[in-house]
């Protein structure tokens, strides 16, 4: 229920006011009231109030690359499921890939998912609509009707935009409905159903390789379409090294291009894999030693701008088979902190900046409220403890699937509440006591 | 060998998890098995009552029957199981199928699968005894073995030997177990053929890569083609038969560029005048059916170590 929450003695980290230190936060129907220095907010009668002693207070996560699954293959998970996953990780908005069944290339999707995730409660949704209509690669989708009914972005994630001239299209029609086009940079016939990373470990599996190229060069095209166009793009699930310098450099021409990765680019290589571990089975594949140095090292000078989980759910029905049979992707969302939290330990980030990567700049990037403590901002706030630590468990996990190459791994630190709109939506029972 | 070693694998799902004594204890054991299958009463009583199943999800002549020649000469009881007559076609998953084969307490499952790391996957879920005979691109050990004890017959020993391997290494399961088995018995692999059928990090396995068949079989002791798979010109590997057979296949003209003793071998089937001249395959310095005579014996030793010993 909405109304008086007062968070006492929290290090506020909201890089939007350029605040970082320890202060109490008030928030009265559903919104920031007052940010003031520790003891000075007088503590209400009525309401509840946190000792956040140790604890960091950032504004609500917001993962921008996740897939729901529902409608279609509930499953795997549902819109339930999978914003309650996203409040137990800390986040409080996600963006919903269109890879259902069907394809959410129409208005009628785009409210279905709005219209469930109202009634799950666990997190705000921004739909993202499919570039092509089925998102087979044809024929534009209706991004007017898409972009009314609350889409925010267009991508045909999962598959790549294969023909250069429809993914110009749609760069420049993109424009007029105020959309963000997505790229999932892959060039299909260099992938050419590979499983898994190209290069020594593939050969000695016998596995089909899909080479850090198949990546390249589509990240390469559509920055030189965002550039001819003079459209924005945003380049999702960023995995190589040499992506990330082209990345670079045209930032520095001055192309508007933002780029996000996944924790497990920045985790984990290859090797994961070895032994035929279909839960580190992804696309893009895990890379090379190499390919992580860089992406840590992106996030750290600012060529990615965002941590996204590509958070995908899949049943056993979809991993326990033969490898290269078995579906991509793994989840996410309850793991993304401890791992950005790894970063920050390793002095690879800072604070501040894991808070722009998860939340400041994702909610920049597509153009949705968030991101900053504001007074009077709505009350989106998660709260970290960055030094408890835990066994990552299956019996842990809210997401409906249990995907994850982290699990058994000994992790610290994780949202340990989280709050959307002045709703506690995770995490009350912690404190409860 | 170390008096104190014993070969101690539940499973056969590639040579990269066996050591050098393992390797030797299969290649004694075979050659001792070797003469069983001369005498004019082939059969010992050695695996009876062992339920062994060969459960093969591609086509195959030599190794399906090799196996099952190879445990009936042990006395164990062989079933037969193959794709088209499989449950799997029924939509039925390998873990399943597999799972309701071992309910039926098989001691062994002889796995042929298109996919890689499926004998592993296998291995897994079930408690009996899982042997690889060839699964996708990965591994095919047991034609490693019997491709080393025919080496070890025709030489006397593999250590310090040249062995090239022509052809498509890529998609080859033998060149794999090849190329892992022979450099581990210390000889030295070179492999050559187009270089779309090189794999990257081929070195990494232990073989040196070389852009010319001449000049990777100079010298060499052993010379192996490899099958090439007429479906793979459909991708864009190789122009045709044609010119592959004129720039990769094994023709006199390599055979004369090895070492005068070079003996030919082949995995079989053979794509006469593809990738092997057939006066070659079927020339004095050819052991290419001793190699099926030997994987009989290697099977045995193979079915022997791993159920026998209890």
């Amino acid at each position: 229920m909405p109304g008086l929450i007062l968070l006492k003695n929290g290090r506020v980290i909201d890089p939007a006011n350029g605040i970082d230190q320890i202060q109490d936060v008030l928030i009265v129907d559903g919104r920031i009231s007052a940010v003031a220095q520790p003891g000075t907010l007088s503590e209400q009668t009525e309401g509840l109030v946190f000792d956040l002693t140790g604890k960091w207070v950032v504004p609500g996560l917001i993962d921008m690359h996740v897939h729901l699954r529902e409608p279609g293959q509930e499953y795997k998970e549902t819109i339930e499921t999978g914003t309650r996953a996203a409040a137990a990780g800390g986040f409080t908005a996600v963006a919903a890939m269109p890879n259902t069944k069907p394809v959410n290339d129409n208005q009628t999707v785009t409210t279905f998912i709005l219209a469930k995730a109202a009634e799950a409660g666990f997190a705000r949704v921004y739909p993202v609509g499919a570039i092509s209509s089925g998102s087979n690669g044809e024929h534009l989708a209706e991004f007017g009707e898409l972009r009314q009914a609350g889409a925010v972005a267009v991508t045909d994630d999962g598959l790549p935009v294969g023909n250069s001239q429809l993914m110009r299209r749609a760069l420049e029609y993109a424009g007029n409905h105020d959309l963000l086009v997505i790229s999932h940079a892959e060039e299909m016939t260099l992938s050419h159903s590979g499983a898994m990373n190209d290069g020594s470990l593939a050969t000695r599996l016998g596995l089909r390789g899909i080479p850090h190229i198949a990546e390249e060069i589509m990240v390469y095209r559509d920055l030189a379409l965002a550039e001819f166009t003079g459209r924005p793009i945003h380049i999702a699930h960023v995995s190589t090294r040499e992506s990330l310098a082209l990345i670079k450099r045209a930032k520095e021409k001055g192309v508007a291009v933002t780029a996000e990765t996944a924790p497990h680019y920045f985790t984990l290589t290859e090797m994961a894999v070895d032994g035929y571990n279909t839960l580190a089975k992804m696309n893009p594949p895990l890379r090379t030693e190499a390919d992580v140095a860089a992406v840590r090292e992106a996030l750290r000078e600012g060529t990615l701008d965002a941590i996204a989980t590509d958070h995908a759910p899949h049943g056993e029905l979809d991993k326990d088979m033969e490898f290269d049979l078995a579906a991509n992707g793994i989840i996410g969302l309850e793991t993304a902190v401890p791992l950005t939290l790894r970063l920050v330990r390793e002095n690879q980030l800072d604070a501040r900046r894991m808070v722009e990567l998860l939340s400041v700049n994702p909610a920049r990037i597509l153009g949705v409220p968030g991101g900053t403590l504001s007074v009077g901002a709505p009350a989106d706030i998660t709260v970290i403890d960055p030094e408890k630590k835990f066994v990552f468990t299956e019996e842990s996990i809210q997401s409906k699937s249990r995907n994850s190459p982290f699990l058994g791994w000994e992790l610290q630190g994780k949202a340990v509440l989280t709050i959307l709109a002045g709703r506690i939506t995770w995490g009350q029972e912690t404190f409860s006591s | 060998m170390n008096p104190e070693y014993r070969f101690s694998h539940k499973h056969v799902l590639g040579l990269a998890d066996f050591s050098v004594e393992d390797i030797q204890s299969v290649l004694q054991t075979a050659e001792s098995f070797k003469e069983i299958s001369s005498r004019a009463i082939k059969k010992v009583p050695t695996l009876r009552g062992k339920t062994i199943i060969n459960f093969f999800f591609e086509p195959s002549t030599r190794t399906r029957l090799s196996f099952e020649v190879a445990a009936k000469r042990m006395s164990a009881d062989t079933f037969n199981i193959s794709n088209s007559g499989s449950s799997t076609v029924k939509g039925e998953t390998l873990i399943d199928t597999a799972r309701n084969l071992a309910a039926m307490n098989p001691d062994c499952i002889i796995l042929r699968h298109p996919r890689s790391g499926s004998a592993r996957l296998l291995a897994d879920h079930i408690n009996a005894s899982v042997i690889n005979a060839g699964d996708g691109t990965h591994e095919h050990p047991s034609q490693g073995l019997l491709d080393l004890m025919t080496v070890r017959e025709a030489k006397g020993g593999i250590a310090g030997l040249k062995i090239a391997i022509i052809g498509d290494i890529a998609h080859s399961r033998v060149a794999h177990s090849n190329i892992i088995g022979f450099s581990k018995m210390g000889a030295s692999v070179t492999v050559s053929g187009p270089a779309t059928l090189i794999p990257p990090g081929i070195a990494e396995l232990g073989a040196q890569v070389s852009r010319s068949v001449l000049e990777a079989v100079d010298g060499a002791d052993v010379i192996m083609a490899l099958r090439i798979q007429k479906e793979r010109q459909q991708d864009p590997l190789f122009p045709s038969l044609r010119e592959y057979a004129k720039f990769f296949g094994v023709s006199q003209k390599v055979a004369d560029a090895a070492s005068p003793e070079a003996i030919i071998m082949h995995p079989g089937p053979i794509n006469r005048g593809v990738e092997l001249d057939p006066k070659l395959a079927d020339g004095s310095r050819s052991v290419i059916l001793e190699q099926v005579t030997n994987g009989v014996a290697v099977r045995m030793a193979l079915l022997y170590l791993i159920m026998g010993g209890d």
